[in-house]
């Protein structure tokens, strides 16, 4: 049966997503190894002072470039290439994605020339008092409303698909790209307020300061449920296409797929005190309300963590394998996307488990803005995430361009060095944090490193020295398929892979989305409304700008 | 689509169980962690104005340091800030073991972190609020405290210590 197959118009656009998202990740990702070199005593900053001016600089364009830009691109375009194949049909409106697509666009260069001139060293969380200049905010700005722009044009051609197909269940894909988009619309509330209230006229001097603490909370309104917009997509691709990739396996169970994307979007935003547990200005009890509430994430993270291996092990069995764990040598290794996903997947469980203690009320005391919190999403945002996003271009890109991958013996050996270069590197980095060393501070500098850190200090300098192999293993990868003459013989097949539960059995509920998003908005007002009316009720815009670096 | 209920695998079931109640026990640990042990994290103090914090003679922290209040109990009234220079006032605590100390931090500019090594103090500082935390010192050392937040360029050398004497 031939798939359903996109336009060259449809693949361009979501091509400029990749092209855009990997040129971000190419460059974001080289300071990546400049700061871990830092760390183990190999300051390289001073060569490079014409470009860079500092430590600082470097991590903002690390920070921004990798966490804000990669993924928001990459994740635009695959939502809106499962919105499209998923539903077998082109996007209703294709010119209200395209300007949301360039509006994406302009934001980026806007925020990207202030961070290059030094005026806006604030790293990717911006916290204020600390003063950037007004392009970076309305860059910001510009990629979060081109972002919404993009998720209203897939609402659009959902709602189109919906009135020519009354009946039937939404196809898994486009279901739960959808809800993603949703996620997004909801939880970037809080940081468009943060910036459209306050930093955006401060900037420009309309008014005189800003209330840091109530930033700080609108803030992470959007931060926390920012992590799950990482997430979910890579869950999309290991929940739906990965067992198929894997040996032709099927999704276990597709209601419980969709009822753990549902309680994700419900859960994900009302729970962002966890990142303001030692913050002054919000009362304990809240912060413990949130503490149980992000616990509770747990549950679907559990559900999702049983269905994909359940059908992962069906991939494993159908290729012959055997045993309780055997099977799990049978899954296509080979397979460059199916490599890279699995190791993403593996190492995602330590950053799980990592996660738990963060999130404990008590364990963060100690661990609160230590080295062990970049450990931790590094083995999550940028390994989950990143590889397994790398993982789905190695599909992707060839499927785009009809080019066949380039060396994809050397996109396998990509994904296993990312893999040994993260274990050593994100183990330093907990372990350094549990022995108090700080975040966000050049180590090899800094006058009060105890002895007992160096060891440790230098196998981060090491671990970053093998992942900056590995990203450029991948640039290569993706340039060489990119350039190349040599053309794919058949269209490449998206993968996706069958539910083993018969569709008619979905309940009808859970396609839905009403229910689900009054709840989620429910949930919010409950556990937030309180709090922000008191730290608006007594704002104080007492905090006047500061540029200190 | 069906109008039934979820069809659910048994050995999902089994699994959704043992979640729940893994779920159960970690939000038990934690609440007994809070509640039971007298885990603190800073709550609600004060509000200040960070542009007068540290020069309005009324406010403790334009004249920073400590104070005792009853043997053995004391309060450090501590500044952060980034300006002129990357540094927390007073830069020194001396106090003896077995002494109980409430922190009173806050900012005249930026945001930073108060971290005390080998303790359990580790918060935020915010400018505008004030960030509380008790501490007792049994062992005799030094702690260094350090900033654990972005606070400009200097912020890797922003530290202070308390020197907890025999
Ligand atoms: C190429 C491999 C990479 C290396 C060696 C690396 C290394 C580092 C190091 C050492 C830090 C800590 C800096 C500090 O706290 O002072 C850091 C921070 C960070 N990294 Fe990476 N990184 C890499 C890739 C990535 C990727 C792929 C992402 C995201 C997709 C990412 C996201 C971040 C973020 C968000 C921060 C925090 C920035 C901040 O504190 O403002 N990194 N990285
Ligand atoms: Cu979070
Ligand atoms: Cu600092």
């Amino acid at each position: 049966m031939k798939q359903y197959q996109l336009s060259t118009g449809e693949k361009k656009f979501i091509g400029s997503h990749l092209l855009v998202a990997i040129l971000a990740l190419s460059v974001g990702s080289l300071f990546g190894p400049l700061q871990a070199f830092e760390h183990a005593g190999w300051d390289i900053y001073p060569y490079i002072k014409p470009l860079i001016k500092s430590y600082y600089q470097g991590l903002t364009v690390h920070g921004v470039l990798n966490a804000l830009v990669w993924t928001t691109f990459f994740i635009m375009g695959f939502l809106t290439f499962n919105v499209m194949f998923g539903l077998k049909r082109p996007l209703k409106n294709p010119t209200l994605n395209k300007v949301g697509f360039w509006l994406m666009v302009v934001g980026v260069v806007a925020a990207a020339i202030p961070i290059l001139a030094n005026q806006a060293t604030v790293l990717f969380t911006f916290y204020p008092p600390l003063k950037a200049n007004w392009a970076f905010y309305l860059g910001l700005t510009l990629v979060v409303v081109g972002s919404w722009v993009e998720g209203w044009g897939l609402f659009m051609t959902y709602f189109a698909w919906r009135k020519e197909n009354p009946k039937e269940l939404t196809p898994f894909i486009a279901f739960a790209s959808l809800v993603t988009a949703l996620l997004w619309q909801i939880c970037t509330i809080g940081v468009a307020t943060e910036i459209l209230t306050m930093l955006l006229p401060w900037s420009l001097g309309l008014i005189a300061g800003v209330d840091p603490q109530l930033a700080r909370t609108y803030f992470w309104f959007t931060g926390h449920p920012l992590v799950y917009f990482w997430i979910l997509p890579a869950y999309i691709s290991w929940y739906a296409m990965l067992p198929k990739q894997a040996g032709n396996g099927k999704m276990f169970s597709d209601s419980l797929a969709r009822l753990s994307f549902w309680i994700f979007l419900v859960l994900s935003t009302p729970l962002g005190f966890h990142h303001q547990y030692v913050d002054p200005g919000i009362p304990p009890v809240w912060k413990f309300i949130h503490s149980m509430l992000t616990f509770s994430v747990f549950f679907p993270s559990m559900m999702t963590a049983f269905t994909v291996i359940a059908s992962l092990e069906h991939a494993g069995r159908k290729n012959g394998g055997k045993g309780t764990f055997a099977w799990i040598g049978k899954l296509n290794w080979s397979d460059p996307s199916v490599a890279a996903q699995l190791l993403a997947g593996i190492l995602f469980f330590f950053g799980g488990i990592g996660g738990l203690a963060n999130a404990s009320y008590n364990v963060n005391l100690v661990l609160h803005n230590t080295a062990f919190i970049p450990g931790h999403f590094h083995l999550t945002v940028a390994t989950a995430v990143t590889l397994s996003f790398m993982g789905i271009s190695y599909w992707l890109l060839p499927y785009l361009t009809g080019k066949k991958l380039w060396m994809p013996k050397l996109a396998v050996a990509q994904a296993w060095i990312w893999f040994v270069g993260m274990i050593i590197f994100s183990n330093a980095m907990h372990v350094l944090g549990l022995l108090g060393a700080p975040r966000r501070v050049p180590l090899g500098l800094a006058p009060y490193v105890p002895p007992e850190w160096n060891s440790r200090l230098f196998q981060v300098g090491v671990g970053g020295a093998i992942l900056f192999v590995s990203g450029a293993c991948y640039l290569t990868v993706m340039l060489m398929t990119a350039l190349s003459k040599e053309t794919v013989k058949e269209e490449v097949e998206v993968p996706v892979a069958e539910s083993m539960q018969d569709l008619a059995l979905t309940p009808v509920w859970l396609d839905r989305w009403a229910p689900w998003i009054y709840g989620a908005l429910a949930l919010i007002v409950l556990v937030y409304g309180p709090v922000l009316f008191d730290l608006i009720k007594n704002i104080a815009l007492t905090s006047p700008g500061f540029r200190v670096w | 689509m069906s109008a039934q209920p979820m069809h659910i695998h048994p050995y999902e079931r089994n699994w959704m169980v043992f979640s729940a109640v893994m779920l159960v026990l970690f939000a038990t640990a934690v609440s007994v962690a809070a509640f039971g042990m007298g885990i603190q994290v800073p709550a609600p103090e004060q509000r200040v104005d960070p542009r007068i914090v540290a020069t309005d003679p009324n406010s403790p922290w334009s004249n920073p340091g400590l104070r005792e209040v009853s043997p053995g109990k004391y309060d450090a009234y501590i500044l952060a800030h980034a300006i002129p220079v990357w540094e927390y006032l007073p830069k020194e605590i001396t106090v003896p073991a077995g002494s109980s100390v409430s922190f009173y931090v806050t900012s005249s500019d930026v945001q930073h972190g108060f971290k005390i090594q080998d303790t359990n103090a580790n918060f935020m500082v915010i400018p505008g609020q004030v960030s509380k935390l008790t501490i007792k010192f049994n062992k005799p050392g030094t702690y260094n405290y350090i900033c654990t937040e972005y606070c400009g360029s200097g912020h890797g050398i922003m530290y202070g210590a308390i020197i907890v004497t025999p």
